[in-house]
């Protein structure tokens, strides 16, 4: 039984059979039937999950998908209602103590004490974590160089910026080493800079070999993930490495800017061999069955409908038109 | 231990680094304390008071002189007839009139009973018991000084019973000896129960709990962390309040001031398991100040505080047998004033002990609950 279990859940993830022995004894995230109930609302709805040591998991879904639920439930903060989870080989519910000293939290808004200075707020979870005393100084140095923050070391955290700031919880999630480092959508409301300097970090962090447990927004930065999980109404709809869940949508993408840009999604919506239209912008994403025969079949449609068409060219589709596509062709 | 320590710590510059709390913390107090040590005094005198003499004679003057040198009635006005009199009071002018009849003076004088009306604003029946008594007190002392005059000899020779009260434990019956021992023990509890209920709120709502909750530390080390720097702070002004006490309003006293400490350190366990208990039922800082007034408001009124317990309806009485207010005052009105050890205060010590322990117990069950 427990096997059969395990192979529906490499199913799910994308594993083949062959792979299954070696990753399963890799697996440092572990959810079975994960379930969590808030009254009436499954936020959290039979998620079985499993996220190898080292890599980089993302968990992708719009608000209210149950993300950050299924971190705090990964994290022990929150009992499930059904199902379990093993997080660094420790049961979240009964080995809680065990779970929190391997892992790391940075919640998704500024949580540390703004009053307190950088260096302040670092020695506190230090201590916190019962770090040694020598520890702690060569471990506060190295994570205020690595974070880049060493020259605000006595500024208040409350006076950083938002980038800043969240470099600074990342420093502090990471004060005792942590296997596991859940993320809880570490760059929302960050500038792109700051975006792109704190991926470069995670990277790093990815390459001592931590395990990265990200949930975003932003499919851009689903890309760098090693796996991704698209989470939508509390359920994994789709759950493997970025390229295949592109490859995975059926139909091939034309990109096309036309001149009334909701009236030709209308047109086209209706034109046989189109299977699904997004609208981005002045932009419309159109995947078809056939390449050829497709774009002459928008072309057509466009031009009986009176409406002028700049360009149209064939474009690999990105995370965000697959998951847009994975979800619409569920409904 | 350590981690308690930590959290202590942390605590304590938050403190610091509050300029505005700071002053809050160690200036509320004194200003309470000064605020309500002057004003809620029952000390009844120099009552504003207006004369309406309708006799205008040597005798009516003698008892008007007599009325005012009892310092209970400041004649502050004349009045020509009863309508104007009804006037002052109506507007307030005056709490009390002084009616002396025409014919007083003829009938002092011929030895037969005058009478004289005394009417008095009872709105506050506070004011008007003691005027009452005021106003029977030295009408008696002016009729015995008249009976005087006319045998020609002392009123002790012809009075056949004299009563000669003694007050104890505040001899000159000083409102200040009786309502700042119990503004200590108010004190106290509002700072201890507001701190802490305040604290823990704080870190729920700027959403430091949950980073502290996915670290090793225990809900219990960080309640006592996150308490003892405010205990401390407690124990100053509770020494701050105490010296005002003495050295400005000169309220002696007469107990063990080490047991008084560690009687409130009692008391404290009480009002520190109430903060924490509202700091698990409050989401902000705001409702967890509003449940804090909520359950001192009508602690204050019940405890004895203002208004005798024995005074009160046998309903009432039963309901502050459970505020522990009531009990942290007749211990420390005990020790301040009459000087009294602990022997005579096991039973409140008991209900106190058994208080914390229960209001810990359950604050406790629901910090962890609201944790989890």
């Amino acid at each position: 039984m427990p096997f059969v279990a395990i192979q529906f859940l490499c199913a799910l993830c994308g594993l083949r059979d062959s792979e299954m022995s070696t990753k399963m004894s890799d697996s440092i995230i572990e959810t079975q039937n994960l379930t969590r109930r808030f009254g009436r609302v499954v936020a959290v709805d039979g998620l079985s999950l499993s996220v190898r040591r080292g890599e980089i998991f993302g968990l992708l879904g719009p608000d209210g998908a149950g993300k950050t639920t299924t971190i705090r439930l990964l994290c022990g903060l929150l009992a499930p209602t059904a199902g379990s989870a093993r997080v660094a080989g420790f049961d979240t519910v009964r080995q809680a103590e065990a779970v929190k000293r391997r892992i790391g939290y940075m919640p998704q808004q500024f949580s540390l004490y703004g009053d307190l200075t950088v260096q302040e707020n670092l020695l506190f979870f230090a201590d916190v974590f019962e770090v040694g005393r020598r520890e702690r100084e060569e471990r506060i140095a190295r994570l205020l160089a690595f974070s880049r923050l060493e020259p605000f070391r006595n500024r208040r955290a409350a006076q950083l910026s938002g980038g800043m700031q969240k470099k600074l919880a990342l420093a502090c999630t990471l004060i005792h080493h942590p296997e596991i480092l859940f993320l809880d959508e570490p760059t929302t409301g960050v500038d792109p800079v700051s975006r792109r300097e704190f991926w470069e970090i995670l990277t790093e962090l990815h390459l001592e070999g931590v395990t990265l447990f990200v949930t975003t927004p932003y499919m851009d930065e689903a890309e760098r993930c090693s796996r991704v999980a698209l989470m939508l109404d509390g359920r994994v709809i789709a759950c493997d490495t970025p390229d295949r869940i592109r490859e995975g949508v059926t139909g091939h993408l034309l990109e096309l800017r036309p001149q009334r840009v909701r009236e030709a999604a209308r047109v086209l919506e209706g034109t046989p061999g189109v299977l699904e239209v997004q609208v981005y912008g002045d932009r419309l994403h159109v995947f078809v069955e056939d390449p050829q025969r497709g774009e002459e079949a928008v072309r057509e449609a466009l031009a009986r409908a009176g409406i002028g068409v700049d360009s149209i060219r064939p474009t690999r589709p990105r995370m965000e038109q697959a998951f847009i596509s994975l979800i619409r062709r569920r409904h | 231990m350590g981690r308690t320590l930590t959290v202590a710590r942390k605590e304590l510059l938050h403190i610091l680094r509050d300029r505005r709390a700071l002053v809050v913390m160690f200036l509320i107090p004194v200003v309470q304390l000064f605020l309500l040590g002057y004003a809620a005094t029952t000390d009844i005198r120099h009552l504003r008071t207006a004369v309406l003499d309708a006799d205008r004679t040597a005798q009516s003057r003698d008892l008007i002189a007599a009325y005012r040198a009892s310092n209970y009635f400041d004649i502050v006005a004349t009045v020509g007839n009863e309508e104007e009199l009804g006037d002052l009071m109506d507007r307030g002018a005056v709490r009390a009139g002084l009616l002396v009849p025409a014919g007083f003076g003829a009938d002092v004088a011929a030895g037969r009973q005058a009478s004289i009306a005394v009417v008095i604003d009872g709105s506050d029946p506070n004011v008007a018991n003691t005027v009452f008594a005021a106003s029977q007190q030295v009408g008696l002392a002016h009729s015995l000084r008249l009976l005087e005059r006319r045998i020609g000899t002392s009123a002790a020779a012809v009075t056949p019973l004299e009563v000669r009260p003694r007050v104890w434990y505040n001899p000159q019956m000083r409102s200040a000896n009786f309502m700042i021992p119990g503004l200590v023990a108010m004190i106290l509890f509002l700072l201890t129960s507001m701190f802490t209920a305040l604290s823990i709120v704080r870190e729920r709502e700027r959403g430091t709990i949950e980073q502290l909750m996915v670290t090793p530390i225990r809900p219990i080390e960080m309640v006592v962390g996150k308490i003892t720097p405010y205990v401390g702070v407690a124990f100053f002004d509770i020494l701050e309040v105490l010296a005002i006490a003495v050295f400005w309003f000169r309220v002696p006293i007469h107990g063990s001031l080490l047991l008084l400490l560690a009687l409130l350190a009692l008391s404290m366990v009480t009002s520190l398991g109430i903060g924490i208990f509202v700091s698990s039922v409050a989401n902000t800082q705001q409702e967890a100040m509003l449940l804090v007034w909520l359950t001192l408001l009508p602690s204050i009124f019940l405890s004895g505080f203002f208004f005798p317990i024995e005074a009160m309806p046998k309903a009432l009485q039963a309901v502050s047998t459970i505020v522990p207010l009531r009990y942290m005052l007749v211990i420390i009105r005990g020790i301040i004033l009459k000087g009294v050890g602990l022997e005579v205060l096991t039973e409140q010590v008991a209900a106190l002990a058994v208080f914390g322990v229960g209001i810990m117990a359950v604050a406790a069950a629901r910090f962890r609950k609201r944790l989890g």
